[in-house]
């Protein structure tokens, strides 16, 4: 088949590779349909995670029709289309049960790296290093999903790939970050990063009873993006100071919620922007954590800062002054994707919202390279790239 | 060598302690540490500066203070290594016990086993994967205390191989939900390891023992152990 592969940083690579196969009897095989392009990826594509290996397949956002599975799996048959959760969650352990997916205790065969590195062992992920697993990923033809008894939505008839795709992540995610707001009605929200994940945690916002969602970015068109589709007022971060016209529209209190939908590659500005550029050269510092102190010191007093954005490590001058003085309320993770499937399935169905409005990008798999240049440099538009591996036969 | 006159024609051993342990370790630990496909180990960690925070994560990792070395014999000469991991698995004490005493269940958790074979109740025959071509080894062992949904505890025969005891315990979880596993397993090579061969020696008999818990509780909880061995990748 053909899948994508990290080949080092910058260099990905269309290969044919052998086809998966059914390991564990709670296996199943997925042909592709649809899958996408991650923000999350792109910290992969420019060398932030560590323990990736030349050859591994990518892709952790995907969808398509079950060809094979495990002896098992009795939920899922031959010809069903399913969504797959980015995460990877046995649906038995302590986590699991508790609805903490991608905390899963079972599920990460080198569980040893994360463990060692972060004190206790890390989910597995699809296509996301060897340090979430090194499981091969879903920007191919065909995917091994691993306790297809839990992970997988059936998706009806009447919904196209499109609505359906980013039940994967991106959706859950917004989501997850806005629902950990506890937002009351009327709440004011500030999101920081207008891709995917921040339109989908202004949306949310939106659902949840927010009053006042601000979006803040510098690229046009996704500032637009946010207003048109997520309705949020807009502030662009390289034309005036955050900090300041936060305070200004909340009559100097801040926002009830501050959500960084950014994460470890932030651009910054000033001093500390170029500290933090030098550090993470060096390797010193694996994270520029810019967004992360700006939310800290514009939240209100109280309130919540919730981080759906990547982190990997170490950060550097993070105000957590600022956070104990002001009682602020700090969430975070990967998200428990398979917490909210169906219950964000419903709402599509019921036609709340069609999430395909952020698509910009439309490729066939053997286009991947060029995908990942034009996410990346946010050139021609671009907030979000499909592949359709299936359109070569 | 201390090892009998007739083990040794037997299996054609012509090496020390300290290798024989290290063939013990065998299969099983290269493919944890991922060596066995070559370049990922230590280097892509370090190049991409995962590797300091590795570094710095193992420098405080309480592996050496878990091991209860002794080493009376003198700086890295080890004659016991005694590990201990605990992991609370979430089944039932009883259910746990039951599939543990069947000791032929073990290499489907101890990556370094390939056979174990029960003689009578008490006695079994253990094999261990031999890596590199080395003869296989083989040795007894019998259960010498064990209390039903509680305690197993086995030792190897005299003249074996390797000179090895085991014990595991199961209790309640505080919860209530699930069962505390707790694995104890020594070794005592017989000649001792000295130098440099004990300063990674124990880490990787740890780290060996940490993921068999680790795939017991896998096994036991979801009925499979978590593996990306056999899945495509590219070149
Ligand atoms: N928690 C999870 O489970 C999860 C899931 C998916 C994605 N993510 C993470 O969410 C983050 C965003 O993902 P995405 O797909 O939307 O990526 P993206 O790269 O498309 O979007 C990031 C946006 O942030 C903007 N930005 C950069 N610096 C900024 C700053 N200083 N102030 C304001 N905006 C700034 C960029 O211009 C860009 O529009 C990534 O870190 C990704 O890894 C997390
Ligand atoms: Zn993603
Ligand atoms: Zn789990």
């Amino acid at each position: 088949m053909k899948a994508v592969c990290w080949n080092g940083i910058h260099e990905v690579a269309v290969e044919t590779v052998p086809d998966p196969q059914i390991l564990n009897p709670r296996d199943a095989v997925v042909k592709v349909s649809l899958t996408a392009i991650c923000g999350s990826d792109l910290h992969l594509y420019d060398g932030y995670i560590p323990a990736m290996r030349k050859g591994d397949i990518l892709g952790h956002e995907f969808m398509g029709e079950v060809v094979a599975v495990g002896a098992s799996v009795e939920n899922l048959k031959e010809g069903d289309r399913v969504v797959v959760p980015f995460p990877i969650a046995c649906g038995n352990c302590f986590y699991c049960r508790k609805g903490e997916f991608s905390l899963c205790d079972n599920s990460n065969p080198k569980a040893w790296i994360s463990e060692k590195m972060y004190g206790h062992p890390c989910a597995g992920i699809f296509g996301y290093s060897h340090m979430m697993g090194g499981y091969a990923g879903g920007q191919a033809e065909y995917v091994r999903v691993p306790y297809a008894d839990v992970g997988p939505i059936k998706i009806p008839e009447h919904l196209n790939d499109e609505q359906s795709l980013f039940l994967s992540d991106i959706l859950p995610t917004g989501w997850q970050a806005a629902d950990e707001c506890g937002i009351k009605v009327g709440d004011v929200v500030a999101v920081w990063g207008c891709g995917p994940v921040g339109q989908f945690a202004m949306l949310a916002a939106r659902h949840l009873g927010a009053g006042r969602v601000i979006g803040i970015d510098y690229i046009p068109e996704r500032l637009e993006m946010a207003r048109s589709h997520c309705g949020a007022e807009t502030l662009n971060h390289a034309q005036i100071d955050i900090q300041e016209a936060l305070k200004e529209m909340t009559g100097g209190r801040g926002p009830d919620a501050c959500i960084d939908a950014v994460g470890m590659e932030a651009h910054g500005g000033g001093p500390l922007g170029w500290y933090d550029k030098a550090k993470h050269l060096g390797r010193l510092q694996t994270d520029r954590p810019t967004v992360l102190r700006e939310a800290i010191q514009a939240c209100r007093k109280g309130g919540t800062v919730s981080i759906p954005g990547v982190y990997g490590g170490v950060v550097d001058k993070v105000n957590f002054g600022a956070a104990f003085n002001k009682g602020l309320t700090l969430k975070m993770g990967q998200t428990h994707v398979h917490r909210y499937m169906s219950e964000l399935l419903g709402r599509i169905e019921r036609g709340e919202f069609d999430p395909s409005f952020l698509i910009t990008h439309r490729l066939t798999l053997e286009e991947a390279p060029q995908g990942y240049r034009i996410f990346r440099e946010k050139e021609d538009g671009c907030v979000k790239v499909v592949m359709r591996p299936q359109t070569v036969h | 060598m201390t090892f009998s006159t007739s083990e040794m024609q037997n299996h054609g051993i012509n090496v020390g302690g300290s290798e024989r342990l290290a063939s013990l370790l065998g299969g099983g630990l290269l493919t944890i540490y991922g060596l066995t496909r070559g370049s990922f180990g230590g280097m892509a960690m370090a190049a991409l500066g995962g590797g300091l925070l590795y570094r710095g994560a193992t420098g405080h990792c309480a592996t050496y203070g878990k091991l209860g070395l002794n080493t009376a014999q003198g700086e890295g000469d080890l004659r016991n290594i005694r590990m201990r991991e605990s992991v609370t698995v979430l089944r039932p004490r009883d259910e746990l016990f039951v599939f543990w005493r069947d000791l032929e269940n073990l290499p489907l958790f101890m990556s370094h086993l390939e056979s174990v074979r029960q003689m009578d109740d008490k006695r079994s025959v253990w094999t261990a994967h031999s890596p590199g071509g080395l003869a296989p080894m083989i040795w007894e062992a019998e259960i010498v205390d064990e209390a039903p949904g509680e305690r197993i505890a086995w030792r190897s025969l005299p003249g074996s191989d390797i000179e090895n005891e085991g014990e595991v315990r199961f209790v309640e979880a505080p919860d209530g939900e699930g069962t505390e596993v707790h694995v104890t397993i020594e070794y005592h090579p017989s000649r001792g390891i000295t130098g440099a061969a004990a300063k990674w020696i124990n880490p990787l008999l740890s780290q060996m023992v940490r993921e068999d818990v680790r795939r017991f509780k896998s096994l036991m909880e979801t009925g499979e152990v978590p593996t990306v061995e056999g899945q495509p990748r590219g070149h």
